[in-house]
């Protein structure tokens, strides 16, 4: 058979369809879309606006690196619970049962999913700045705002590979509370939503060592307020991203062959 | 194909679309490896238990389904077909049992396959729901489709395949067109009483199955009773008692698989 036979549906075309469709899936699960467009601008309100006007002792400003902060939170919460959540109710609806039957290459589905939570991490860190800037009178270039979402944004892999993690590890009911669990003692012991100085001296001696806090690094960085060299923190990046792909894929191919071995 | 539950229809379907390997041998689909994304292109798949986001329309959802397929339906004449048209606009969250099923003959439906798989395609259809799905497919193999559906019921084998293949315990015990299979499954089941105890040479030779006998009492597979009961009576048999109704489908497959082991 060859010809007409053995056409296939332009991939593209395929990528921009499925891409949409989970667009509107997410935007139609208001746990979701308000979640995280209102989670990050909340600790802000809370966490950050009343330091918005004081310096840092390097003359910076506390409430711009705030901003970067909860804009790490936030990239990083879309990716955790995004596809952590995603993918753990998509597995008990068995939506991947009959998706593994079509002609859908997975890699088209899981690069929609990628770029579905970068549009919605996009449109957090948005949200975020535009209200720190308008309510919180916070002032800098548009090009380091730019360049912290630009880093956030190309810096987010290994928290997919955690959200992946827990929605393959976890049944659907079970996934939002570990994602929870996980995410937010994570990004707290991290000094994402106060700076580590203020934080128990035990914190301070674990943080060097969590993904968060040399995510956070790479926000901190647009201001050139990051701790660490941002080599190192890009490192520590990869290899949790590393650690957290191996983690998915593992827990995706003992389902596989639970399911279909 | 047609088995009783557990005889190994969805493991088959499975295996014939890549979704599951197996331990010996191989499947092909148009001579091509069943994961093959060119083979997948020309094949239209409903699975059981299987799930879909609840969240988008019937129209959305059938529209991205048709996106994986080279050469789709048109949008609305795939909805029409699968007798969703009023419901094109409702989140698929709102659909009944029977709707659900008819949106998943949909999404099989909508890239225009060549060959669909269906597995247990009318459960939890209500009749007007069967009625429907009976005309699609009627339609569809008048297209020049080919269409494998898997089933317990006898009677929808009979009235929708050309060819059934009855399975049990994961092997073939029959292959053949509905009139060819109807002859080898006995239709009735005689329950007699006889004046006198049944000795083992009256029912010897009569064709019919004896499924149990003890006493007067003896209850018979067959597809002639009236022959058995000329006979029975040429025998000398006094029948006092007799009912005869249509077996049901386990009697018909423990029919078929005794056959299979006999023969083997």
């Amino acid at each position: 058979m060859t010809g007409a036979g053995t056409a296939v549906a332009p991939l593209g075309r395929m990528l921009l369809t499925q891409t949409w469709s989970e667009l509107r899936i997410r935007w139609r699960i208001p746990a979701f879309s308000v979640t995280i467009v209102a989670l990050p601008v909340l600790f802000f309100t809370f966490f950050g606006l009343p330091y918005a006007k004081q310096t840092l002792p390097n003359g910076m400003s506390l409430g711009a690196y705030l901003v970067a902060s909860f804009a790490a939170y936030s990239v990083g919460s879309v990716m955790v619970f995004g596809f952590g959540i995603g993918v753990a109710v998509e597995r008990g609806q068995k939506v991947d049962l009959l998706m593994r039957a079509t002609p859908l290459p997975p890699v088209i589905a899981i690069l929609a999913k990628v770029l579905n939570a970068l549009f919605y991490a996009l449109l957090s860190l948005v949200i975020l700045i535009v209200y720190a800037v308008v309510v919180g009178g916070i002032r800098q270039d548009l090009t380091v705002w730019l360049d912290m979402i630009a880093r956030l944004l190309a810096g987010s892999v290994p928290f997919i590979g955690l959200g992946f993690s827990i929605g393959y590890l976890c049944g659907p009911n079970v996934a939002p509370a570990v994602a929870n669990l996980v995410y937010l003692p994570l990004t707290f012991a991290s000094g994402l939503f106060m700076p580590l100085s203020q934080l128990p001296g035990f914190v301070r001696v674990i943080a060097p060592y969590l993904p968060a806090y040399h995510y956070g690094q790479l926000g901190w960085s647009a201001l050139g307020a990051n701790t660490e060299p941002l080599p190192v923190s890009l490192a520590w990046l990869a290899g949790y991203t590393l650690l957290f792909l191996l983690i998915a894929i593992r827990a995706y191919r003992k389902e596989e062959s639970r399911k279909f071995g | 194909m047609l088995g009783p539950n557990g005889a190994g229809k969805t493991t088959s379907i499975s295996l014939m679309l890549g979704l599951r390997q197996p331990t010996a041998g191989q499947a092909r689909l148009f001579g091509l490896p069943p994961t093959d994304r060119r083979a997948r292109s020309r094949c239209g798949v409903m699975l059981q238990e299987s799930g879909t986001t609840s969240v988008l329309t019937v129209r959305e959802i059938v529209d991205v389904f048709r996106a994986y397929y080279p050469a789709p339906l048109p949008l609305e004449r795939a909805i029409a077909m699968a007798g969703l048209t009023e419901q094109a606009a409702a989140r698929i969250g709102t659909l009944s049992g029977g709707q659900r099923q008819r949106l998943y003959f949909a999404l099989a439906i909508c890239g225009d396959p060549d060959v669909l798989f269906l597995d247990e395609p009318t459960v939890g259809m209500d009749v007007e729901a069967r009625r429907a799905f009976t005309a699609s497919i009627q339609t569809l193999s008048g297209a020049g489709k080919t269409i494998v559906f898997t089933t317990h019921y006898l009677r929808e084998a009979e009235e929708l395949a050309r060819r059934i293949i009855v399975i049990d315990r994961g092997a073939v015990i029959a292959d053949a067109s509905p009139q060819e299979l109807k002859g080898r499954v006995p239709g009735k089941k005689m329950t007699l009483v006889a004046g006198r105890p049944f000795a083992p040479a009256d029912l010897d030779g009569l064709p019919a199955r004896v499924l149990t006998m003890s006493g007067e009492r003896a209850s018979l597979l067959s597809n002639e009773p009236a022959a058995v009961l000329r006979e029975l009576f040429r025998r000398g048999v006094d029948v006092v008692d007799l009912e005869v109704t249509g077996a049901d489908l386990e009697e018909a497959f423990l029919a078929l698989t005794r056959r299979a082991e006999g023969a083997s």
